[in-house]
């Protein structure tokens, strides 16, 4: 490799560089820290494949050097689903923002999760519709101001770490694009365990939502979570708060339960035995 | 498993609705995703069934979004991969159809068409999605889409449908309405080795030179599967060659959009099916498709023991449209009679295929088709024009 190469050069699509994020946006940092787990697990990295929705993030399948799938608006999913069922060797990656896996998406996560089939979730959460300008969503805080809440949001926001852990999800953290290190491990976990796994990642939005809200830089918004992040591992997930004093995040839920997918492929072997019983 | 389980050899007394999961799985289709609606259900619980039998998966997904997404997922797999289902969730698919045309996925969409809109009547038949199907996701694009019209078509076309998928890359749809999915008829399966199977064309290069949506000169780009090491991206963006989204010149869209709808237009002398009954020396032709067709073959022999000089014209293709065909035959004949179950589709595309032709059209809603009496009744109308 040379000097001026990055070092994850090989996993990253140089032919889409460079990328469309905002400065400040917290992105980067999400897709760094997914490469440097597929690097450092050494994964097969001809396996795995990213799925993401429409957004800001959603453009991040088309930066990994993987196989990769930028779908309609929320579905990514169920495309997921349809892609790891048909292929149980592949590693389906969903990397998505949370307007898109938790509003016009929402019916796809609860499912997929209740089902427990093996998808790994990474959402990034800034708390607005980005892409469009800066409008409300299903994670904005009570009262923050996006160009569809000029009165201040009255909607209550998603906890999404409570919703998924409610849902079925075996595995299920949130951190912020500040705690890079404990990120990675977590993405290097959900990328060598079964089953329906969530992570949250809250991600600055400077530019769009950030500067509506008295946090006009990507240092401004580090900053919050800096001062409001607590670490609570293994603690309730329905309790993980976030708020302009507190940011709670961990690794909530680490459990196991039998995959949709080992459920679908055990009942059809015992079909196909039977069958041959049958003879 | 064991081929035996694979296609049912024999004749059969079967329901479309079952014959159409047959075909699917004769046809190679391994993976099916779905959402229970009548009156299309029958084709699901069939795959339920029989899939882990042939070592194929069957989903059922939370509506009929979703379950179009996972059939795009897993032909991106490489799986042949399908779905069923009626008007409403037609409609919900819609939105991954176009997804599906964008990147250029080969699957099968069934539609058991019943009456709409909206829940309108389910256990009632209708001929009133056939516009949808041509329309209904945003953009321009071409589609093929067949129309069955008995249960051995429901087995034969859905094989078809199968194929055409793999060869040109785009989704394919079985419209059939609700009387041909409930039918029950004989079916003639033929053996394993009969059953016409087409693939979708593989890279012939290293996955390093693999360039995912660069045609060949049939305007179709050969197709990797993931987890082959290709490792291609494919977006619903407006994308170049290599797949990279080129959301911001008209070149990209132009070239793009305009080779989506000319694979289809171009290769038509290849897709267009249509079946002529007693047209060598009719004055009235009656172009009939689905269970219409099957009243209007009776209204057609009947008129001929009447002495008038009757014929059908039964569409097999519906997508592309059989308007050269349908044009060259306007020439010959006085009068051509339309009847559907609908309030009026495709005798528009017929009007604009027969010219200056004078075209009567028959609509029916409801539950009944057609009589033959009141297809025979427009016969005798159009011999007097």
């Amino acid at each position: 490799m040379s000097e001026d190469s990055h070092p994850f050069e090989r996993f990253l699509r140089d032919g889409m560089m460079p990328h469309i994020w905002c400065e400040g946006c917290g992105n980067g940092i999400i897709l760094n820290c997914f490469v440097r787990a597929l690097k450092d697990i050494e994964i097969d990295v001809n396996k795995v494949v990213v799925v993401s929705g429409i957004g800001c993030i959603g453009r991040l399948s088309g930066y990994t050097n993987t196989d990769s799938y930028h779908t309609t608006h929320g579905r990514a999913i169920a495309f997921a689903t349809g892609a790891k069922l048909a292929n149980p060797e592949l590693k389906t990656v969903v990397i998505s923002g949370d307007g898109d896996l938790f509003a016009i998406g929402g019916n796809h996560f609860i499912h997929a999760a209740r089902r427990n089939v093996d998808i790994q979730v990474i959402c990034a959460n800034n708390f607005n519709y980005g892409m469009t300008g800066g409008q409300y969503g299903p994670t904005t805080p009570l009262k923050a101001w996006t160009t569809t809440t000029p009165y201040g949001n009255i909607e209550h926001p998603f906890n999404l770490v409570h919703l998924a852990a409610a849902s079925g999800a075996v595995y299920v953290a949130r951190w912020t694009t500040l705690h890079v290190r404990r990120l990675t491990e977590s993405i290097k976990k959900v990328l060598q365990k079964e089953g329906f796994s969530f992570i949250e990642v809250i991600t600055p939005c400077p530019e769009i939502y950030g500067r509506r809200n008295k946090m006009a830089t990507g240092i401004e918004m580090m900053n919050w979570f800096k001062t409001a992040a607590e670490i609570r591992n293994a603690s309730d997930p329905a309790e993980a708060e976030i708020s302009p004093e507190k940011i709670v995040v961990g690794e909530f839920i680490d459990a196991e339960k039998p995959t949709y997918d080992h459920l679908l492929r055990e009942m059809m072997k015992q079909v196909q035995e039977r069958i041959r019983g049958e003879k | 498993m064991t081929q035996e389980r694979t296609v049912l050899t024999g004749k059969h007394f079967m329901q479309g609705d079952i014959a159409c999961a047959e075909g699917a799985i004769a046809a190679g289709c391994r993976f099916f995703a779905g959402y229970p609606i009548t009156p299309a259900t029958e084709i699901a619980e069939r795959m339920a069934r029989r899939l882990p039998e042939v070592d194929g998966v069957y989903v059922q997904m939370e509506d009929e979004l979703g379950s179009m997404a996972a059939v795009i997922g897993a032909s991106y797999a490489g799986v042949k991969s399908m779905t069923a289902t009626s008007g409403p969730g037609f409609s919900l698919m819609q939105e991954n159809i176009g997804l599906a045309v964008m990147t250029e996925t080969p699957c099968v969409v069934v539609n058991i068409m019943r009456g709409g809109p909206s829940t309108g009547q389910p256990t009632k038949p209708g001929q009133q999605d056939v516009m949808q199907a041509r329309w209904g996701s945003h953009g321009d694009y071409e589609i093929i889409a067949l129309a069955p019209s008995s249960v051995q078509e429901m087995f034969d076309l859905t094989i078809e449908a199968f194929n055409l998928s793999e060869i040109y890359r785009v989704p394919v749809f079985v419209l059939a309405d609700e009387i041909v999915g409930h039918m029950w008829e004989r079916v003639t399966i033929p053996s394993e080795n009969a059953i016409k199977r087409v693939n979708r064309k593989r890279p012939r290069t290293l996955p390093e030179k693999y360039v995912p949506f660069l045609p060949d000169r049939d305007l179709v780009p050969p197709m990797a599967s993931f987890g082959e090491g290709y490792r291609f991206y494919a977006t619903g963006l407006t994308h170049d060659e290599t797949g990279h989204p080129r959301t911001d010149t008209a070149k990209a869209q132009q070239e793009l959009v305009q080779r989506l709808c000319d694979k289809i237009r171009k290769n038509r002398e290849k897709i267009v099916r249509v079946s002529a009954n007693m047209l060598e020396d009719a004055e009235v032709m009656v172009v009939a498709y689905g269970t219409t067709s099957r009243s209007a073959m009776s209204a057609v022999r009947e008129a001929r023991e009447k002495g008038f000089k009757a014929g059908l014209l039964r569409l097999i293709t519906l997508w592309p449209f059989p308007d050269k065909e349908i044009a060259e035959l306007a020439k010959r004949v006085r009068a051509i009679v339309v009847p559907e179950m609908n309030c009026g589709q495709i005798v528009r595309e017929v009007e604009r295929a027969a010219k200056e032709t004078s075209v009567i059209f028959m609509p029916k809603l409801g539950e009944e088709p057609h009589r033959p009496v009141e297809i025979l009744d427009a016969i005798q109308r159009g011999s007097y024009k």
